[in-house]
């Protein structure tokens, strides 16, 4: 039953996401500004014109693009799946795009979620939580999450927004120093300040009107969606030997955001 | 009649597309793994049956598990494999085209090959004779050392080989386009890269290293199996994997 459920949510998510003033809006010089998206009759017609075989190959092909994609966690563009991919077959791409979104949810346990609804991108994210004692990937991928945790978990303490020497200071007391190269993570600031930032786990921002420059940190959108404030909370208190609820202002905020997450859910199913 | 996914399915499909390649008891274990975490039973015995209906959800999508042999160490793998073409395609997302003209460069240096290998002297040389992008000796270099990482090579002191991976993944690619260069091993009747050759020259016959080292054990004077020559291989030792050696 609960998958049942899961497919309608990805489903209606997919089409849900659209804002119908899409080509208005977009105004990259790439050729996604030049792609006006499909009615439903267009759709319809446009599958009429093609066999059940066609729009297979051609859901498998943005399958396979989107999970090689992945690999390296960078935002898959609209834009390059269609210049890449979908190419004559722009005028079923909602189709196409609803087929992706459910396979991957039913064979591979992603979920397909556009990050920016302005630009267009795309990431995937891994609805099967990694369970306690599952050490199937213990390599420098995990290492690297561990690190991410402590960046997150300190701006979310901080009230969202960091002053990156703040960062480089607790990072320090924790034996990683940017200014030496780490045994695991290599250039820490390039990992934190380049490879996170890429992958929108972090946002990394100057801060105006400051001489010399200097940076902060906040969130980026990947974290905001696949990494729960409320574990990142626990995690921190955890670390304090105390109970999330002491600080209440993150607990309310952990908190809102999962009901405010699981009611887009709710009203995305209707 | 094949069976739904559960999430120990996806999970382990996860592990695969992380992985790429995993041998035989990691695979088991894997299953154990999954299987524990999302409460599904498990058979040992049953990995296969698990697979298979990975597969045939995977079968639409041109994608596979696919089970192969390991030249190197003669062990069972499993392998996620791309089954759309027998072209190089999938990698057409991760390598410009110019690469993937190097690439199969060196699989062909590779095929014909006496040893199953080619050094990268060779497949350095190789770049000048290409008519798409020239590539400098660094590039190339470069680009050895990502299919590398990649798994689709392995090298040994400046050798290059197919891994197995790409031999599991290729094949059908390889079978099509080098037909006539192709050599089979003379026990397993797989194809074979790497591997020892009768010195006869009536009888050039080849065995893998592994199936070498099977086939001589216990025998006091190593010959060759079609025309009884002496063998002058050194006779691997064969070899146990970690989880039957404890």
């Amino acid at each position: 039953m609960s998958q049942r459920k899961r497919v309608s949510t990805s489903q209606s998510s997919s089409q849900n996401k659209r804002p119908a003033s899409l080509s208005l809006t977009a105004t990259n010089d790439d050729d996604d500004s030049m792609f006006t998206l499909p009615s439903t009759s267009q759709v319809l017609k446009g599958l009429e014109n093609l066999t059940e075989e066609q729009v297979y190959q051609k859901t498998a092909e943005v399958l396979q693009y989107f999970l090689v994609r992945d690999q390296k966690k960078i935002p898959i563009r609209r834009a390059d799946i269609m210049k890449h991919v979908v190419k004559d077959y722009r005028n079923i791409y909602p189709e196409i795009i609803k087929r992706t979104a459910r396979t991957l949810d039913q064979v591979f346990g992603l979920k397909l979620v556009e990050i920016d609804t302005k630009n267009h991108t795309y990431i995937l994210i891994n609805k099967l939580e990694e369970p306690e004692g599952m050490t199937s990937s213990s390599g420098p991928a995990n290492l690297k999450s561990g690190l991410l945790f402590v960046v997150l978990g300190l701006i979310f303490m901080k009230g969202g927004f960091v002053r990156e020497n703040l960062i480089w200071n607790l990072l320090k007391k924790l034996h990683v120093d940017i200014g030496q190269k780490h045994n695991d993570f290599g250039d820490v600031k390039k990992l934190i300040t380049e490879e996170f930032v890429r992958q929108r786990y972090l946002e990394y921002v100057k801060i105006p009107h400051t001489e010399p420059v200097e940076h902060e940190f906040c969130w980026g959108q990947r974290a905001d969606v696949e990494v729960s404030k409320v574990k990142i909370l626990e995690l921190m208190a955890q670390l304090h030997k105390d109970r999330p609820e002491s600080w209440s202002q993150q607990y309310k905020e952990a908190h809102s955001a999962l009901s405010t997450s699981s009611q887009a859910t709710s009203s995305s199913q209707r | 009649m094949s069976q739904q996914m559960d999430n120990s399915h996806r999970k382990f499909l996860q592990s695969m597309m992380t992985n790429g390649i995993v041998d035989e008891q990691r695979a088991a274990m894997l299953y154990q793994q999954c299987c524990d975490t999302y409460k599904t039973k498990c058979l040992p015995d049953k990995l296969n049956d698990f697979i298979d209906t990975i597969n045939s959800k995977l079968q639409p999508l041109f994608m596979q598990i696919r089970k192969g042999w390991s030249e190197e160490d003669g062990q069972q793998h499993y392998a996620l494999v791309n089954v759309a073409e027998t072209d190089i395609s999938r990698m057409s997302s991760d390598y410009a085209d110019y690469e993937l003209v190097l690439f199969r460069k060196t699989i062909e240096l590779i095929v014909v090959s006496e040893t199953g290998q080619a050094s990268s002297t060779d497949i350095l040389n190789s770049t000048d004779t290409m008519t798409t992008k020239k590539l400098k000796k660094s590039e190339t270099e470069h680009l050895l050392n990502r299919l590398v990482r990649d798994k689709w090579l392995t090298e040994k002191r400046g050798e290059y080989s197919l891994s197995t991976r790409c031999v599991i993944e290729m094949e059908p690619y390889i079978r099509t386009m080098y037909q006539e260069q192709l050599k089979m091993c003379h026990i397993c009747h797989n194809i074979a890269f790497q591997c020892q050759i009768c010195e006869n020259p009536t009888c050039c016959i080849k065995i893998h290293n592994p199936c070498v080292a099977r086939y001589f054990k216990n025998k006091s004077e190593p010959r060759c199996p079609a025309c009884d020559d002496f063998w002058p291989h050194e006779i691997p030792e064969i070899h146990q994997p970690l989880s039957q050696s404890k």
